[in-house]
């Protein structure tokens, strides 16, 4: 293959790379802006929202769209409301305190993985995608399902967009983030607020996983490389920060995307840590966060 | 008068360090009640106690028949308290629609309280989509009072006010304040100004070490200015 057509298919790779990678990075992104809390298991949300996807998936029989859709419905649900469980049962009586919700989450990501193992099992098991349309570019045929998936995110990314800066809801997530003390004095129920988020945080980690999981497999372990490169992403485009998340994963995954093809992928996940400990010296706040108050 | 508010008995501690201890105050209705005493004498946190934000061992803040204490914060504003806090505590990110839309959280006819606010302070009204934390420090001080004033509160608690602002701009605020006053709504003013205090107040309490050490009738302290240099340490 002629090198144009060669970096276009990288460059496709890498921007569904991007595509789950700024969802999964914004649910981080907004537990910690709005919470404080820095959430080491959110990549135990991505592994049991993939998991669940191929229960689910394997629950419903005829076209692969039914279980795939009740997988994309029934996974974030339930991930949502394990999250919510973990805020109610530990994070609140913890008072979110940022470094004990650290440790705590640490015992959440290995709550959760084992008990994976345990009912899951040690096996990658696949799930089949929706549909198996192939676009015909004049160079190579490329999935129509792995176009969908960056459809589905810039959507979702939209709609989160929409939600935090048009509506009600997301007026108070944003006064929690800037100012919990004086949003309470407004009559905005803080801990409801944090409850809500860590849900969503962590649904949309599950969501990213069900779009992504027919193009890999679901295995007890697979939350770990997301997580690191979702930490990478927020440290980046500034915790906290929506544009500064997207751009970030945009950067991330197309870059992994085209040096994975062209040199290897260890290299692209060099440059990476690379760039942010670069950020982390020159701009800690990320590039589009602000300064710690 | 009848009283708005009663305090009595307050303990409030940061971590383990006590920083009110057994304070007692009575707001009477439609009265400007200000509190001096030095810093650290525990002013911000006796008007943060009433919010809930720092919450008591031990006492009672009751605002007419409710009792506040033990209520969670974010129903303290719905009780009808409202607090501006020392510095604005603006968001600052946000415009001062969203900031004056924060305050309209707990109402259901948002639209009348808002309109009604912005006929007050009508500087707003033209900067509605400006970003808060760009607005001058005397139109910040206005939004707060504003986004305060949304809650309609029968109670409304003011820090400092009128800290780094221009005389014109102090003027507008102390004139702010006693036109709510005539409205009916009792306020509780921290004020390092003696001359502010003398111009606004109805009565003044003495805060020293967390306690209430005196209140007097603001005629009380035109005739005996000894008594400010005795809390507060200048006349």
């Amino acid at each position: 293959m002629a090198f144009g057509p060669h970096l276009l298919l990288a460059t496709l790779e890498g921007l569904v790379t991007s595509a789950v990678l700024a969802l999964m990075a914004l649910g981080l992104s907004l537990v910690f802006g709005v919470m404080r809390v820095v959430n080491v298991a959110h990549g135990e949300f991505y592994m049991l929202g993939a998991v669940l996807a191929w229960a689910v998936a394997s629950a419903f029989g005829g076209h692969p769209a039914i279980g795939f859709l009740a997988a994309l419905v029934i996974a974030p649900l339930v991930v949502g409301a394990v999250a919510l469980v973990a805020d109610r049962l530990v994070l609140k009586r913890l008072d979110y305190n940022p470094e004990a919700t650290i440790v705590a989450t640490i015992g959440l990501l290995y709550i959760i993985q084992q008990a994976a193992l345990t009912f899951y099992g040690a096996d990658a098991r696949p799930v089949q995608a929706p549909f198996n349309y192939r676009i015909s570019l004049p160079w190579f045929g490329y999935s129509g399902y792995k176009l969908a998936v960056i459809g589905a995110s810039v959507a979702l990314l939209l709609t989160t967009w929409l939600v935090l800066s048009r509506t009600r809801v997301g007026l108070m997530m944003r006064a929690t983030q800037y100012d919990s003390e004086t949003a309470q004095a407004f009559g905005i129920p803080v801990g409801r607020v944090y409850a809500g988020v860590f849900a969503v945080g962590a649904m949309l980690a599950a969501i990213a996983a069900v779009l992504i999981v027919p193009t890999s497999q679901a295995h007890y372990l697979m939350g770990r490389d997301p997580l690191l490169l979702s930490f990478i992403v927020v440290i980046i485009g500034g915790l906290g920060s929506l544009r500064g998340t997207v751009v970030a994963a945009l950067l991330i995954g197309v870059s992994d995307g085209i040096i994975s093809m062209f040199f290897s992928p260890t290299l692209a996940k060099i440059i990476a840590t690379l760039v942010v400990a670069m950020v982390l010296v020159f701009r800690p706040q990320g590039l589009f966060g602000t300064s710690a108050r | 008068m009848a009283d708005a508010l009663t305090i009595s008995g307050l303990d409030c501690f940061y971590g383990e360090t006590q920083v009110l201890f057994g304070l007692g105050l009575t707001l009477r209705q439609g009265e400007v009640h200000c509190l001096l005493g030095r810093n650290g004498a525990g002013k911000t946190t006796t008007l943060k106690a009433i919010m809930g934000l720092v919450s008591a061992r031990t006492g009672s803040v009751r605002l007419g028949d409710i009792e506040l204490t033990g209520l969670p914060p974010h129903e303290v504003p719905k009780a009808g308290v409202a607090y501006v806090p020392q510095g604005r505590r603006l968001f600052a990110e946000m415009t001062v629609a969203e900031n004056i839309e924060i305050g309209l959280m707990t109402r259901q006819r948002g639209k009348d309280v808002r309109e009604a606010v912005l006929d007050i302070f009508p500087v707003l009204r033209e900067r509605l989509r400006q970003r808060s934390g760009t607005l001058s420090g005397g139109e910040q001080q206005q939004l707060a009072m504003a986004r305060a004033l949304c809650l309609e509160p029968r109670v409304l608690l003011l820090d400092e006010p009128t800290e780094g602002l221009m005389p014109s701009m102090i003027a507008k605020i102390r004139q702010s304040v006693a036109s709510l006053r005539e409205r009916g709504v009792s306020t509780i003013l921290v004020e390092q100004r003696v001359e502010a205090v003398l111009s606004v107040a109805d009565r003044v309490s003495f805060i020293e070490n967390g306690r209430v050490r005196e209140t007097v009738g603001v005629d009380r302290l035109r005739e005996d200015p000894d008594i400010v240099k005795r809390y507060v340490g200048v006349s």
